[in-house]
């Protein structure tokens, strides 16, 4: 008895840094911006002199009011959703036709996953020129350009510079996505890929004896049996389309009319450019409710399988 | 073992030495930390050329040029004020006169008064006033304007208005004529590059200097112009007419790729800050031949006015030192080593203009002469949450086109950050 509690305090001693730290700079910090939102900071004056007038949730009553605010969590929500959905589908194609380990598949599954390696603001510079639209019909660039030398000029359209929008869906969104899905479904992939070459090759083979199509085979024996990476996947995923701040920093900024916004870039222009502290924090704070809504019934899911 | 002990040894002298260089490190301690954004080209040679006259003429000083890149300025902004909130500030730092500097730092007690060294000096009425004015709050002045730039200009490509046999237009009605006739002849008419919002904030700036006058514009940051007022809703009419003759990709580009369009014989005209004629020059045009300048039709004795300045932050670890770079950028020496670099006119009034180009000789003319207004979306006029404010709202009426809804954005933008 006396040993065992001697062993608890021993590693509570050793957890305690990392505790410590957390509780300062995850919790002690959202509290703190939890505060900030519900202050009167929103110039630069009232932040410096610390004057503790609560207005309550005026800044987030003030923010689902705005036509920015609002576009952006249109964008988000599209955004994540054809983002996964892309990820998903190009990844598990990918990995599909690796698993079958066709003539140069090692090159194929590491050039898939490259994109990953590199930083969301170098991949955003170059699709920034890539989707550059060009003056059209007479002077197209980027991929408009191309699709004029192959003559299929009537592919050619505004990219990240169009402002129409399809049932809050802003298309301009689309060469962002393009862009997101590139560089992510690689990862996808790779977690579909280790999980197949995990199953055993009878179940398949047994399935295909009883003459099941490759399709049902898909559907009713790989696709359940990988439900957990798939579900893991998404919630990465999920996670990445909300901090996709760099990857729309560099690649459109907010856009004309706000199409390409986010609530990141919003709330990096709301505190560091218009010295709006509180709009800032109540963004902040949005934003950290928007991950909890993905990942805490996750959360409750795998307690209570473990 | 001989090895093992020379290897000893030269870590011992290694550590030795480190200690040395870093005592002499600590026995100079007379610095200055100068903070801008100034990195770009034009600019930072600028600088460096103020930097080699601060240090002939103090030669025991040490410069220290701390310079943030990036984002025209929104990147130093961002880092100086985490500075100045922490208690870390520069010696010196760049601001943009008025709001960005009274609203932000003056107001909060974190700046020195210089009235009396702009007296000490005997420099205070070498400037023009109207620029002093800017950074000056309840009788006491804050900083030193080193340069000026004007950001009511606009530029055209001679050939190309040539060509389309265009005139210079001389007022706004003339200007959507120019603007029209240019359209059919299948250039662009007016290249605007405002992916960074700005630009097109900029222009929309100029236009209501133009439909308020420069006293009603002025008017809108002193209370005495209402912000309902009919020449707003003017303006953006104009906006909106305007808008139909840009570039259709205007959003996917830079300011300096809308001014290369008119470089390359794209597009007719520019309106844009006056960094843009740095920008022709280094592009290998002479402002007069290639290109030509006008104020933006209907701000013709207004000088819309973007002016860098430095202040004397409270708690500099080097006061002194900062005065003597203030001395120095302060000084018409000083002034003329810097702008003819940069591209800009100085702000003080018996500058040496034989070291100017054409168009800067022009703009000096009318600085000394017409009415200074300040900019909006360049800090000067409003404080920082109107004009992310009035860009985002300009950014979304190019797309809706809603008149109205613009003015009344407008006037609820300036009712809640313009006091």
């Amino acid at each position: 008895m006396k040993r065992k509690h001697k062993e608890s305090l021993t590693s509570l001693a050793i957890l305690s840094p990392s505790i410590i730290t957390l509780a300062v700079f995850v919790y002690g910090f959202i509290s703190r911006s939890v505060q900030i939102s519900m202050l009167d900071w929103d110039t630069f004056g009232s932040f410096m002199r610390k004057a503790k007038d609560y207005v309550g949730l005026k800044n987030y009553i003030g923010l689902l009011q705005e036509s920015r605010f609002q576009t952006d969590l249109w964008n988000t929500l599209y955004f994540t959703l054809f983002f996964i959905l892309g990820c998903l589908a190009i990844g598990i194609l990918l990995s599909l036709i690796l698993n079958n380990k066709p003539k140069g598949g090692y090159f194929f599954q590491n050039l898939y996953l490259f994109p990953m390696a590199i930083s969301f603001v170098v991949t955003g510079t170059v699709w920034r020129w890539i989707f550059a639209p060009g003056r059209l019909p007479n002077d197209p660039r980027g991929i408009n350009l191309l699709f004029e030398q192959l003559g299929l000029d009537a592919l050619q359209w505004g990219w990240f510079t169009s402002t129409s929008s399809f049932m809050g869906f802003n298309v301009a969104l689309v060469a962002v996505i393009i862009a997101a899905v590139w560089q992510y479904s690689g990862y996808t992939m790779a977690m579909w890929l280790a999980g197949l070459r995990g199953i055993d090759q009878q179940l398949i083979e047994a399935a295909r004896i009883d003459g099941a199509s490759k399709w049902q085979v898909f559907t009713k024996i790989l696709f359940p049996i990988q439900k957990p990476i798939t579900l893991s996947a998404i919630i990465v995923l999920a996670h990445v389309s909300l901090k996709a701040f760099a990857l729309i920093y560099a690649m459109t900024g907010s856009g004309p009319n706000n199409v390409t916004d986010i609530p990141a870039v919003y709330m990096f222009e709301a505190t560091f450019r218009s010295n709006r502290y509180s709009t800032g924090s109540a963004i902040a704070i949005v934003l950290l409710m928007m991950v909890g809504l993905l990942i805490i019934p996750y959360l409750v899911n795998s307690f209570k399988e473990e | 073992m001989l090895l093992k002990k020379s290897a000893l040894l030269s870590v011992l002298v290694m550590v030795a030495l480190l200690f040395v260089f870093s005592f002499s490190a600590m026995a100079q301690d007379e610095e200055v930390e100068i903070f801008s954004w100034w990195t770009g080209g034009g600019e930072e040679e600028g600088l460096n050329a103020l930097i080699e006259l601060f240090n002939e003429e103090y030669p025991d000083v040490e410069v220290i040029n701390a310079t943030v890149a990036g984002g025209a300025g929104s990147n130093a902004k961002a880092v100086l004020k985490t500075r100045m909130v922490g208690g870390n500030p520069p010696d010196s730092f760049q601001v943009h006169g008025g709001a960005e500097l009274v609203d932000t730092y003056v107001e909060t007690g974190l700046m020195e008064p210089i009235t009396g060294l702009l007296e000490e000096w005997g420099v205070k009425d070498k400037f023009n006033q109207q620029i002093l004015e800017m950074s000056s709050y309840e009788g006491e002045y804050y900083s030193i304007p080193v340069n000026v730039h004007r950001s009511n200009a606009m530029f055209y490509n001679k050939e190309v208005l040539a060509e389309n046999d265009v005139e210079p237009p001389t007022d706004l009605a003339s200007f959507k004529e120019a603007l029209a006739k240019l359209d059919e002849a299948g250039v662009v008419p007016l290249a605007l590059g405002d992916t960074n919002k700005w630009p097109a904030g900029q222009i929309f700036e100029t236009l209501l200097v133009a439909t308020l006058g420069p006293d009603g514009y002025n008017g809108l940051w002193d209370g005495s112009t209402a912000a309902d007022d009919p020449a707003v809703r003017e303006a953006l009419v104009h906006f909106n007419d305007i808008m139909e003759y840009v570039n259709d990709d205007h959003s996917a580009l830079t300011w300096q790729d809308a001014t290369q369009l008119v470089h390359e014989g794209e597009a007719g005209f520019n309106i844009m800050g006056d960094w843009a004629e740095g920008y022709l020059k280094t592009l290998g045009w002479t402002p007069g031949e290639e290109f030509g300048w006008m104020p933006v039709p209907g701000t013709e004795g207004s000088f819309v006015v973007v002016t860098d300045t430095f202040g004397l932050p409270k708690g500099a670890p080097n006061p002194e030192n900062a005065k003597k770079w203030l001395k120095t950028i302060a000084s018409k020496e000083g002034q003329d080593t810097f702008n003819p670099i940069k591209g800009s006119i100085p702000a003080r009034l018996d500058a040496d203009e034989s070291k100017y180009d054409a168009y800067l000789r022009d703009t000096m003319e009318d600085f000394a002469n017409d009415t200074l207004t300040p900019s909006i979306v360049h800090g000067s006029a409003a404080p920082e949450g109107f004009i992310t404010a009035m860009n985002d709202t300009i950014n979304e009426f190019i797309s809706t086109g809603d008149v109205d809804q613009a003015f009344e954005k407008f006037q609820q933008n300036h009712e809640e950050y313009v006091k």
